[in-house]
């Protein structure tokens, strides 16, 4: 019997407010412990939590940018447990009536290779609700030690319905979710600082049918290729129990990357009464419809309806869009170079995609140069195609001017002026050195009048040469042909 | 001079103080010689720095001289419910497991009073948490009645009430849940008002109940606790639950010219249980109103049967969630031995803990359980919408409603507390005020045969204490209930 895997993601994502969801304290990662603290995050007697607007409004732009409903009223709830990380034993949260309710993410599927558009489907979302994050525990041999700094952190938990049935579907819904928020300004997204976290549900049930089985719950999966090998083995060990006519214990379990493995957390039996109850010292929150719409207008471009636009409007292929759309900093370094020039958007696209992604990898020992650094102006790379296009310079000339503009920061023209690099042979000059050419090599002549295209190449090195590199290949072109058809 | 110094209103003081007469050094070394003198039977404070009152003292005298008083509390001794934050003096909650704690911050209330340039001294025994109604769960020691020393102050602000009656401070803050500032005020002979929940500000209020809770004044005279209360109410950020209302002037209020009120007598208050000698003070009260032209009006708040389970289902939810950090884990007492992470919770709560406190976590879990949420906690909630209601419904016919506060007065210490259920009763009469958010005042109507201190309450509508303050003063004006003292 074949079977088919039904997958569920709970994806917690660190909001990028300046303070904690419920008081004023500073968030951040990497500080010395329990420095981001104050008396409400440590949950001292007499404390009181209070909310932060920036945190609602953010994960409103959430529900937004994926089409989900945004229900006029929300509310808070406690969820009761007992753990050192969470400073109340209790954690303010929303149970009933979440932030966002709906939605769906697009996402593209992996291609055929990496030059050709995946197929694109949307993964339905169940819902979106806020609530704060707890403290760091770290375990050693005889005590356990914790940090409160991340305690109290606006977290936004994003749950998709069972609607994924591939770990490579996982990853691409992580991705999409990824730039879509880091685009939005949102949230970071980087899960080596724990800004997103991922839990997996995963059954398996027999192809076709549509029945849900038993799930585990995958906990620790702490990268996206956790992601991807953690749900793989899942499904693998699945399929196995059922294929021996075994039956899924409904679990939490824990993903050990180095194993290889999930390894059993806790059964059902142990299961948490979490005693949800509305909490006492928090008003709901009500949103009204023109402070929404408002919040809609903040919202950058949708990353996939930018890369169909792009294509459409300016026929821009897959191997450019898919660098400048899926990068917020770059797309934003494109649409203002094209508010500068758009006479050429491709040949723009192609700058940013090629030459300035090659120039900021070169720059930086490692990784990328950040944009913030990047001295070269979108305007000025504008500027620098419409030199081209005028026929100032010709593209190899261009190519210099490029990775010194990269460096100084200086505009096309000054560049070009200093090194005098114009390319300022008259068309006429231009032409009495093709005749030259021309009437220097009568054999490469002759191929080409006898139908040899391919022989006007040979031309192209003596004019080159006499005209220092500056001649602009497409008049040399133009030119010879026509010396060449006299 | 001296006993009539410690008797006198806080707004008396503050006259003294005005006319230079008195210094604050010399009001607030009067106090302290008064609870030097009596604290050995009455047992009101649970901690006390009289460094820190000489040198607040000192401090407001100072600002006399430069021409900055701050208020009329400037100068006034404020001691404090053992509940309520102070920054650098301990907040234990009269709990064994905070008996080390230390409060880092001050209550939003104690920055107003500061601010206000009042003397915020020692602190005031109270039951365990506020969880009680005669301080005898207090962890650290029971607090005696004044008026007679075998019997209880009430509670859970028993030492609040007790030092007002035994003329150690003039003015107290207590909280109030389910009667916390009324009952005990009742019973010592002084004034205590609950403010509308919202009133004043939580934030720095150890928290039993949050929907339920209210700091509030307890002082001799009415006008003294709508001085207090002035300090420490409005708006406060904080506090999400904090209402934003503008404030009235409310000792200006307090004295304005009576009215010809509107009074409810609510039957339900009046039936059995009630100690006669209760009912024969609080009827005589009800006349005297109207023998000043108010118009007395029976009415019925038909679902107080029910108040005080739905009472005990909410607040006991509430402080179940609310007592969960009290872990030793961060602050406060951590039990010794502990072999696991979990056997650390049983033991730093299984020691912490008084027998009160656990009851009604254990309860309050219940209660909130999965299987149990529907039946109890969600059915408790619609219960109480139905109890605030019936006391909107009657404020369309009345302006304020007149009841006793306690089923009777001071009881034997001991009498109740192996009872819990009648224990729990005792907060008959106070319990729906909180249950409905309003503003409730008591204020002394009379003396059993025993001397024992009767109470009479006023009810208000939300956000009325104007009102309350004024139908209380002009009775507190023609009677001498309040001019007699304790033979300590």
């Amino acid at each position: 019997m074949e079977f088919e895997a039904v997958i569920g993601l709970e994806v917690h994502v660190q909001l990028k407010t300046r303070t904690k969801m419920f008081t004023r304290v500073a968030q951040g990662f990497g500080e010395d412990p329990n420095t981001l603290t104050d008396p409400v995050i440590m949950g001292l007697p007499g404390v009181l939590p209070v909310l932060n607007l920036a945190a609602i409004e953010q994960s409103v732009k959430v529900g937004l940018i994926f089409d989900s409903e945004i229900p006029e009223v929300c509310k808070w709830d406690r969820k009761n447990y007992f753990y050192p990380d969470s400073p109340k034993n209790y954690q303010i949260t929303q149970f009933d009536q979440p932030i966002c309710v709906g939605g769906r993410v697009e996402v593209e599927l992996v291609g055929e290779s990496r030059n050709v558009m995946g197929e694109h489907r949307f993964v339905a979302l169940t819902r979106a609700h806020l609530e704060e994050d707890v403290g760091k525990l770290t375990h050693f041999e005889q005590d356990s030690l914790i940090d409160y700094n991340r305690a109290g952190t606006p977290l936004l938990e994003i749950v998709t319905e069972p609607d994924l049935h591939t770990p490579e579907e996982a990853v691409a819904f992580l991705q999409s979710l990824r730039m879509h928020l880091v685009a939005a300004g949102i949230s970071d997204c980087d899960m080596e600082k724990g800004q997103m976290r991922c839990d997996a549900n995963v059954s398996v049930r027999p192809s076709g049918s549509s029945v849900l089985n038993k799930r585990t719950e995958m906990k620790n999966l702490n990268t996206i290729s956790g992601v991807k090998n953690a749900i793989a083995y899942e499904v693998r060990r699945q399929t196995k129990v059922y294929q021996q006519g075994g039956s899924i214990v409904q679990e939490t379990r824990r993903w050990d990357a180095d194993a290889g493995m999930t390894t059993s957390m806790r059964s059902k039996e142990e299961a948490h009464d979490y005693r949800y109850f509305p909490d006492p010292d928090l008003m709901p929150v009500r949103l009204p419809r023109e402070r929404i719409e408002a919040l809609r207008t903040e919202l950058p471009e949708r990353v996939f309806d930018r890369q169909r636009r792009y294509q459409k409007d300016y026929d821009l292929p897959y191997t450019l869009t898919s660098v400048i759309c899926f990068d917020h900093e770059l797309a934003a370094y494109f649409e203002r170079a094209m508010a500068a020039y758009n006479g050429n958007p491709k040949a723009l696209a192609n700058y940013i995609a090629n030459e300035l992604q090659r120039e900021r990898s070169a720059a930086a020992g490692e990784g990328m140069l950040a944009m913030a650094e990047v001295k070269m102006e979108p305007e000025a790379l504008a500027a620098l195609v419409e030199v081209i296009d005028a026929g100032v310079i010709s593209k190899q000339v261009a190519k210099d001017v490029l990775i010194a503009m990269f460096q100084t920061g200086k505009h096309p023209s000054v560049i070009i002026e200093e090194k005098g690099l114009k390319d300022d042979t008259d068309t006429d000059q231009l032409e009495a050195i093709c005749r030259e050419a021309v009437a220097g090599n009568a054999k490469a002549a002759g191929e080409f009048r006898a139908g040899n295209d391919k022989a006007i190449n040979s031309f192209i090195g003596p004019i080159m040469k006499a005209t220092r590199g500056k001649a602009n290949p497409a008049v040399v072109q133009q030119l010879l042909r026509k010396v060449l058809a006299e | 001079m001296s006993d009539s110094l410690i008797f006198s209103s806080a707004a008396d003081l503050a006259a003294l103080l005005s006319a230079k007469e008195l210094s604050a050094v010399e009001l607030i070394k009067a106090f302290l010689a008064r609870i030097d003198a009596v604290e050995d039977r009455v047992q009101a404070f649970l901690h006390l720095d009289r460094e820190d009152a000489l040198k607040q003292a000192a401090a407001s005298d100072a600002r006399r001289s430069a021409g900055e008083v701050r208020s009329p509390l400037d100068g006034i001794p404020v001691a404090i419910k053992d509940a309520i934050a102070v920054k650098g003096q301990p907040l234990t909650a009269a709990s064994r497991i905070l008996s080390n704690f230390v409060s880092p911050y001050d209550a939003t209330v104690t920055s107003k009073l500061r601010a206000a340039g009042a003397i915020v001294i020692g602190r005031l025994n109270m039951d365990e948490f506020a969880m009680g109604s005669s301080t005898e769960n207090s962890s650290v020691k029971p607090t005696a009645n004044p008026w007679d020393l075998s019997r209880i102050p009430g509670g859970s602000s028993g030492g609040s009430a007790a030092a007002v009656a035994a003329g150690e401070s003039p003015l107290t803050l207590g909280s109030d849940t389910g009667g916390s500032i009324r009952q005990p005020a009742a019973l010592c002979g002084v004034v205590g008002l609950k403010p509308t929940y919202g009133l004043v500000s939580r934030y720095g209020l150890a928290a039993f109940a949050s929907s339920l809770d209210q700091i509030g004044p307890l002082g001799r005279t009415v006008e003294d606790c709508a001085l207090l209360l002035q300090a420490i109410a409005g708006h406060e950020a904080r506090d999400s639950t904090s209402l934003n209302e503008p404030l009235p002037d409310y000792a200006a209020e307090t004295v304005q010219k009576p009215e010809k009120w509107t009074l409810g007598i609510p039957s339900e208050y009046f039936a059995e249980g009630l100690d006669p000698e209760v009912r024969e003070a609080v009827e005589k009260a009800i006349q005297w109103y109207r023998e000043q032209g108010c118009t007395i009006r029976e009415v019925t708040l038909p679902h107080t049967h029910l108040a005080v389970a739905t009472y005990y289902v909410i607040s006991t939810a509430e402080a179940s969630s609310n007592l969960a950090r009290y872990d030793g884990i961060r602050y406060g007492v951590r039990a010794e031995g502990a072999e696991n992470g979990i056997d650390l919770y049983f033991k730093s709560r299984g020691q912490g803990f008084g027998p009160e406190v656990k009851r009604r976590i254990i309860l309050g879990t219940y209660v909130l359980s999965s299987g149990y949420y529907d039946a109890y906690y969600l059915r408790a909630q619609k219960v109480r919408t139905l109890i605030r209601q019936d006391f909107l419904n009657a404020f369309k016919e009345v302006d304020a409603l007149i009841t006793p506060t306690t089923p009777t007065v001071a009881f034997k210490r001991g009498e109740k507390a192996g009872d819990p259920l009648a224990m729990y009763l005792s907060d008959i009469y106070t319990i729906s005020v909180n249950l409905a958010g309003l503003p409730g005042i008591s204020l002394p109507c009379g003396f059993s045969q025993d001397k024992l201190p009767i109470g009479l309450q006023l009810i208000g509508r939300p956000l009325d204490e104007a009102r309350l303050l004024r139908m209380a003063h002009s009775y507190q004006q023609a009677h001498r209930w309040s001019r007699q003292t304790p033979n300590l």
